[in-house]
């Protein structure tokens, strides 16, 4: 009745009106700020968070696959304050605080890729959809990486590669929800490449033969660019399917094609039996040009070198890590993977146990699981203490940039593990490349996509 | 270009030897049984295995701790010493050497048995149903057999290391009256080969040349006059099931140094040998041998870069390309008998 009887003044209406806006609209802003109402692909309610864990547990890359696993759980356990901490304590800077992410508890979930991009995808597929997985891991081929990384962009769900080498992985085929640790075959063919002048001179003639898919192609493209700069000829470059087993019908050309060097763009299982068949050609005996005939390898790992056994000996490669380093990180993570597995880890432990912890402290940093917000906290983030020296998470690409290490099998071998021993650490700032060259496009982190 | 051509020759008779092989046991098969055998393929994948498993006997080893040293992630160094070594001395290291040419002591045996168990406990039940029932249940049992070897062994390939004597390659150019490292292969391919020729001429020699040989010959002819002369031949032609179930394993044992074993290795094999029986003509066994050999390789010669360079891909088809021209100009293969598999 009062305020009939006084009437509605213009500032009654205007203060009334102000309120109505600021209690209605904004307030509710303020208070939910960095909540984002569940507008996400499996934002975790309960009191746990679940990884889903992709792994090539069989196929041509297993072995691999097997030993990302075991990184995966020593991760989990190390994120939930369980075992020694491993790289917890030392991942420079940090938001870690060994309690889960964001308070709960980590659990995960696995899918057996088959070393096959289509069942990666599907796995991926199922681990999201039924399981709940928040974010996506592993992973040996960049076949699998590209095809899960575009999957989840697709479904708002971030991707962690594991190992994937190809160019393409952060170059055309690069997703805004998509990140690598692991180096890449350009990297590759850039610290290779001095290395081999050096040791075999600039007069060579180089036969390539190549695994038929995406990281084979940006392979043998980045180890002809580095060998044809320094003057070698490539003789033929021979694509071979994936899993082929046996090489011999490939191999054969190469005795008689002039060429005084083979370089292997061979990866897991295909590398080892490639090898193995070119040294029981005679290969590594033999003298062409004049020439002792050489091997290459531009991608190393652990697993193959010991699954080659002595054919490795003195045969130059990269690696992305390797645990005979002397950094604490390496030592830490070596120790605490051997404690648990009773062998040292291989690189592709390494960098998916990283990839674990990179992922929780970005979440950590950012206060919140929500995509497009742990996107912006790995996006340009530099950090350190996890075996590789400084790293940065380049935002233009999601590519780290950091040491490249050159390796070649051991000639003495002390132990069974000693199989690679580092010839150089090629510095960040040598490997270190414009992100344009690889062309792709990112694409947008928002909208999130609800799964 | 001769050494080329040459090297290609070479490497098709050695991938030859294995069609030929796997051919052999699965035209033993469907000639003396009447029955199409998907489970064969597993038998050489067993056989493989056997390999596998005599060389982890062999490697056994007792695993001791030294304190006073430490592994690199700061644990008690476990320091292993080969049991067999330890027992038999010198011996035990030419069997660990020869890991693989001993292994056919346990192959034969086992793959005999595991032969007759086939046979016996279920593809015997299936003789007079339809191919595709027979099909189906030996395809069922090779997806068993490749399961139980996974659960034991592992997804992963088990490399078998060769003899040290066979390591590395033959300079057959010199053989040839040609200069040293003109014509290089390895040893052990050749050695396949020969393995390879010794076996198929023992299996023709065995039914060429026994009285054993020479029932099973006429069962394979005419069964129900065999069986009413009062001769059990449903007993011969288990053991003839048995006898190739060995071929196959003994196929599997010597090519592992080639190609590390794996659980699905059998299956690798399985399709192509069923192209080799089919060109060879179903139920020949001559034919089964020329067209393992024959396709071995045309396989070959057709990975050569300068024929790739006419038409890619062609290495990868090739076999299939000659079977549906086989068998559209000679409908039951090179060898085939009239009435085998026919309506």
């Amino acid at each position: 009745m009062t305020l009939l009887k006084r009437g509605l003044s213009r500032r009654r209406v205007l203060q009334t009106g102000m309120a109505g806006i600021i209690g209605t609209g904004v307030a509710p802003l303020m208070f939910t700020k960095g909540a984002w109402a569940q507008e996400f692909c499996n934002n975790p309610t309960g009191d746990t968070v679940t990884l889903g864990l992709n792994l090539p547990l069989t196929g041509a890359y297993a072995e691999e696959g097997a030993d990302e696993q075991k990184a995966y759980e020593l991760a989990i356990k190390h994120l939930n304050g369980e075992g020694d901490g491993g790289l917890l304590n030392l991942l420079q800077p940090s938001a870690l605080k060994g309690n889960g992410i964001l308070g709960k508890k980590v659990a995960f979930v696995t899918s057996d890729s088959q070393t096959k991009a289509d069942v990666a995808r599907a796995g991926a597929t199922r681990m999201v959809e039924r399981d709940g997985a928040i974010m996506i891991t592993g992973g040996s081929s960049s076949g699998e990486a590209v095809a899960v990384q575009g999957l989840c962009q697709e479904m708002g769900v971030i991707f962690m590669a594991g190992l994937t080498h190809s160019n393409d992985t952060t170059g055309k085929d690069k997703k805004r929800y998509g990140f690598r640790h692991f180096f890449n075959a350009y990297q590759s063919g850039v610290a290779l490449g001095p290395v081999l002048g050096q040791e075999y001179g600039k007069d060579r003639k180089a036969y390539h033969l190549t695994a038929d898919y995406t990281w084979g192609w940006t392979q043998e493209e980045s180890m002809k660019n580095a060998t044809e700069a320094l003057g070698w000829e490539t003789v033929a470059a021979v694509r071979t399917p994936l899993g082929a087993g046996d090489f011999s019908q490939f191999l054969t050309p190469v005795l008689n094609s002039g060429a005084d060097v083979l370089i292997l763009n061979h990866y897991g299982n295909d590398m080892v039996n490639s090898l193995t068949q070119a040294v029981q050609f005679g290969m590594r005996d033999r003298e062409v040009n004049g020439k002792q005939f050489q091997i290459v390898v531009p991608l190393f790992s652990e697993l193959m070198a010991k699954g080659a056994g002595p054919n490795i000996k003195g045969i130059f490669g990269t690696s992305n890590w390797h645990w005979n380093l002397q950094d604490a990180g390496t030592q830490a993570f070596t120790k605490s993977f051997g404690a648990a597995y009773g062998a040292p880890p291989s690189q592709a432990a390494h960098t998916c146990y990283v990839q674990t912890l990179l992922y929780a402290d970005a979440c950590e940093r950012a206060g919140t699981f929500y995509p497009p917000e742990v996107i912006k906290a790995l996006e340009g983030h530099e950090f350190d203490g996890m075996g590789n020296g400084p790293t940065l998470y380049r935002a233009a690409d999601h590519q780290c940039m950091k040491n490249v290490l050159v390796v070649r099998g051991t000639e003495n071998p002390t132990s069974e593990y000693d199989v690679l021993e580092v010839v150089q650490e090629v510095s960040r700032d040598a490997v270190d490349y414009d992100p344009a060259i690889f062309g792709g496009d990112l694409g947008p982190a928002e909208p999130a996509p609800i799964c | 270009m001769f050494e080329a051509i040459f090297l290609q020759f070479l490497n098709g008779l050695d991938k030859g030897s294995a069609y030929a092989l796997i051919a052999l046991g699965l035209t033993l098969v469907f000639g003396t049984l009447g029955v199409v055998n998907f489970a064969h393929g597993a038998l050489f994948m067993l056989g493989a295995f056997c390999a596998v498993l005599f060389r982890q006997l062999m490697t056994m080893e007792t695993i001791t701790i030294d304190p006073t040293k430490l592994s690199p992630w700061g644990a008690p160094l476990e320091v292993r010493a080969p049991l067999v070594q330890a027992w038999f001395g010198d011996f035990g290291a030419v069997l660990v050497n020869y890991s693989v040419p001993f292994s056919i002591i346990l192959t034969i045996p086992v793959m005999l048995l595991v032969g007759i168990a086939f046979e016996r406990g279920i593809i015997k039940h299936f003789y007079k149903r339809p191919h595709a029932e027979q099909i189906l249940v030996t395809f069922g049992l090779a997806i068993v057999a490749q399961e139980i070897i996974k659960s034991i062994f592992g997804p992963n390939p088990i490399p078998q290391p060769m003899p040290e004597a066979a390591r590395g390659a033959a300079d057959i150019g010199i053989w040839l009256g040609m200069q040293a490292n003109v014509i290089t292969y390895p040893i052990w391919r050749l050695v396949y080969f020969l393995f390879a020729g010794v076996i198929i001429g023992g299996v023709f020699a065995f039914l060429q040349f026994t009285t054993f040989g020479m029932v099973v010959r006429a069962g394979m002819a005419d069964r129900e006059t065999v069986g009413l002369l009062g001769i059990n031949i449903d007993r011969r032609f288990t053991i003839m099931f048995g006898l190739a179930s060995v071929v196959a394993g003994l196929a599997g044992v010597m090519y592992t140094p080639l190609l590390p074993p794996n659980y699905h290795m059998g299956m690798d094999f399985l399709v192509l040998s069923f192209v080799v029986v089919v060109v060879g003509g179903m139920g020949s066994l001559p034919g089964a041998v020329a067209a393992g050999f024959l396709l071995g390789i045309l396989q070959s010669f057709a990975s050569m870069t300068q024929v790739k360079a006419i038409v890619p891909g062609i290495d990868q088809v090739i076999i299939y390309l000659v079977a549906v021209i086989i068998l559209l100009v000679r409908p039951r293969g090179l060898m085939g008998r009239r009435g085998v598999m026919e309506a």
